[in-house]
């Protein structure tokens, strides 16, 4: 080991898979495309767990790596292209490349019969590349570069199949919601650098720490703009509307970008950015509240969906909230532990859901599935991992790290704060197991409820990574949030929680207790009772319109943003601005010149002669002009006939 | 007391040079202008540049300066090439037309 990790070889191998496969993919054989895909992300990743071993064994972190220095000059800002690598980028780096990998080797089957094979997997490549770059970036600027660069891959892979209106609609709106939070992250950016001088995130942190006292005012204001970057991103209130549309993309793409890695940026920019959130209580319990908010919010809209991969959608939103819960009190290595845990599980999730989606040809609608535990065994079983996961059932993954979150909002809200956090969270807990449970006895469970379809089990390219995910969905959690707290803390600064053992015990009882309860509902109203639903439909009509409608916040944007944006456009930009004005002075110009052409084309003859005539009166007009200050004495000079 | 014949050489003075030279180009310009034979504006332009020639060595005389006389040279050169080309296209226009007035051969096509 020298020393050195080679980390500007992990975004750049998928930059050149993207090159290729962009540049030449339509002219390659597929399985050439293939290979060019999955070698280039199998090397970042190995690079990765490179640097992840020689960190435990000597390499110190945080590790930098300068690139070009510096990459943006412009008087007193100086901007590195650096690289850094600290615990928590490892974490995220593991998550992002591993995982990432697994959904290429996955997608290969998945794609395998679609149009544009190779457009796919270089912008599947091209994802990686700016999603490395924004985790391992040293300064805030090169992050939002990753940040817009993840946004615009997110883009183009929803609107995948762009010739269906609905996927580029989805596509696009996905593009301005972000855009919108975007605006947040960017005014964020420059208040730092007015603040502070600098986007380095070390010399921030530095500066923070010279100054214990400071907190509040301009930091809140910062920490508020950057978060509201992050609901952008990571889908939360109000911005999260995007996420549910952004299934229209192909199930791997939900499953690698709007799942396990791209939607986590928000939490994981807060978890890098935690010495400056640390320093605004304020803009903490708001980062705590509305990811509170979103955990219920989403999982009430997900009782009711009836497209498979839109509850898994709301799912992750909901998720999503409780890592900003755990943020917001501070507990950042429990938020990134689930954020860890939750790419396992909700990859996981969307793959199996492919794996269901594909065998039966692309029925997305539960209402039509039933009965394909006998028919697709391997895909019910990991499916059936991530919904115990999900649920927070001991050992599962998910149970370790959402136990965590809960435990330390209870334990550090401000006064009764923590325990109506903890509340929140518990709920959401009871409706996630049973949602999750709905849809695992919707798909599996009861007898097919559509019985012209003949499903057939997926091929060994999408089990195998679904087999692998299972395992990690049931393992990953075993570190225990001590182990994962410990490793992360010199990078995320977050204190390990006080409280007793006794209390950590009762908490995960009750957690525990709840997702039982859920299962429970879920198999009394969708096994043993199944009229409940209709019933509870038929007594509360209103409730169930306001949940399948998704609470009409659609609607609300629809009316209270878009629609006078249109009419704005169409009235004041197009009818006012551009017909009038604009056009009206293009009009006016083309009649002036129109007109004197029409005077002027009375001298263009066509008789060489009288041009030549007009050339030498030209000539003499100008002699006149110039010769006029001696001639009329002006300058000084006087020219006699007599000469001198 | 000798004396002595100073022969006193006045010099013509340099008005009078461009004098000749303004009215030896506005003769060129008049020529060029209302004459309808082909030769005749030929020479007339010729006598343009000639005017202008002359008013190039007043002033190179004048300001003891080599400069003047040497865009003499490139003038008469560059005349000299132009007398050979355009003569032989005067020539051409005849042979093709049999007439060398210009309000006769207006057209670029025949």
């Amino acid at each position: 080991m020298n020393g050195h990790l080679h980390l500007w070889l992990v975004p750049l191998l998928p930059f050149t898979g993207f090159l290729i496969n962009g540049i030449l993919g339509r002219r390659m054989p597929k399985a050439a495309v293939t290979a060019v895909a999955l070698l280039t992300t199998f090397a970042s990743f190995a690079v990765v767990l490179n640097a992840t071993i020689a960190s435990t064994s000597g390499v110190p972190l945080p590790y930098t790596e300068i690139c070009s220095r510096p990459w943006i000059n412009a008087g007193s800002l100086q901007i590195d292209f650096s690289f850094v690598l600290d615990q928590l980028a490892i974490v995220m780096l593991l998550v992002v490349t591993g995982v990432g990998f697994l959904i290429h080797i996955y997608s290969v089957g998945y794609m395998h019969d679609e149009e544009g094979y190779w457009r796919f997997f270089s912008y599947m490549n091209l994802f990686m590349f700016f999603m490395t770059v924004l985790v391992l970036a040293g300064n805030a600027l090169l992050m939002f570069v990753g940040w817009e660069g993840v946004g615009l891959t997110s883009y183009l892979l929803i609107g995948y199949y762009f010739k269906k209106s609905s996927a580029a609609d989805a596509g696009k709106k996905a593009f301005i919601v972000n855009r919108i939070g975007d605006f947040g992250f960017l005014i964020g950016l420059f208040l730092l650098l007015a603040t502070f001088g600098t986007l380095t995130f070390s010399e921030i942190a530095a500066k923070l720490a010279a100054n214990p006292a400071w907190s509040g005012g301009i930091l809140t204001t910062i920490a508020l703009c950057l978060f509201f970057g992050a609901t952008g991103k990571s889908a939360q209130l109000p911005l999260y509307v995007w996420l549910p549309d952004a299934m229209e993309g192909p199930t791997p793409v939900s499953a690698l970008i709007h799942a396990a890695t791209m939607v986590t940026a928000g939490v994981y920019m807060v978890a890098r950015m935690h010495f400056l959130f640390d320093r605004s209580l304020f803009a903490l319990n708001l980062i705590a509240i509305v990811g509170a908010a979103t955990a219920l919010f989403a999982a009430l809209i997900a009782l009711v969906q009836n497209d498979i991969k839109r509850v898994l959608a709301y799912s992750t939103v909901s998720q999503l909230g409780y890592m900003f819960l755990g943020c917001g009190v501070t507990a950042y290595s429990a938020a990134i532990f689930h954020l860890m845990t939750h790419a396992f599980f909700k990859a996981l999730f969307f793959l199996a859901a492919g794996s269901v989606i594909h065998a039966l040809g692309g029925e997305q609608d539960l209402r039509k599935m039933g009965g394909l535990r006998k028919k697709i065994p391997i895909t019910f079983w990991t499916m059936t991992i991530p919904v115990l996961a999900i649920s927070g059932i001991p050992p599962f993954a998910g149970f370790f790290s959402k136990d965590a979150i809960l435990y330390e909002d209870f334990l550090r809200g401000s006064g009764p704060g923590g325990e109506i956090l903890w509340f929140v969270g518990i709920v959401t807990a009871m409706l996630t197991a049973l949602y999750m449970c709905r849809l695992w006895y919707m798909t599996f469970m009861g007898e097919s409820r559509s019985p012209g379809l003949h499903p057939h089990e997926s091929n060994w390219t999408m089990l195998g990574p679904l087999v692998i995910l299972a395992l990690l969905s049931t393992v990953g959690g075993w570190f225990g949030i001590d182990r994962v707290g410990a490793y992360l803390r010199p990078a995320d600064g977050s204190i390990p929680e006080g409280g007793s053992w006794q209390l950590e015990i009762i908490l995960s009882a009750v957690a525990v207790a709840v997702a039982l309860i859920g299962w429970y509902l879920a198999d009394r109203f969708y096994r043993r009772q199944p009229g409940i639903p209709g019933q509870f439909v038929a007594k509360f009509p209103v409730i169930y319109k306001v949940l399948s409608n998704k609470f009409f916040v659609d609607e609300i944007y629809g009316f209270t943003f878009v629609k006078p944006l249109l009419a704005g456009s169409k009235y004041l930009l197009e009818w006012v601005v551009d017909v009038g004005i604009l056009g009206g002075s293009a009009w006016l110009l083309g009649g002036i010149a129109t007109l004197g052409g029409a005077v002027l084309q009375r001298w263009q003859s066509g008789n060489l002669r009288s041009y030549a005539a007009w050339l030498a009166v030209g000539a003499a007009v100008l002699l006149l002009f110039v010769l006029a200050p001696y001639m009329f004495g002006a300058a000084g000079i006087n020219i006699t006939w007599a000469g001198h | 007391m000798n004396s002595t014949v100073q022969i006193v050489q006045q010099e013509i003075p340099l008005t009078w040079y461009l004098l000749l030279s303004a009215v030896l180009f506005c003769l060129g310009i008049v020529g060029f202008l209302i004459k309808r034979n082909l030769i005749t504006m030929f020479m007339s332009i010729e006598l343009m540049l000639n005017a202008v020639n002359l008013s190039f060595v007043t002033f190179a005389h004048q300001w003891h300066e080599v400069k003047g006389q040497i865009f003499v040279f490139f003038v008469m050169m560059v005349a000299a090439a132009e007398a050979a080309v355009g003569l032989a296209i005067i020539i051409a226009v005849f042979r093709a037309r049999a007439t060398l007035a210009v309000d006769r051969i207006d057209l670029m096509k025949l």
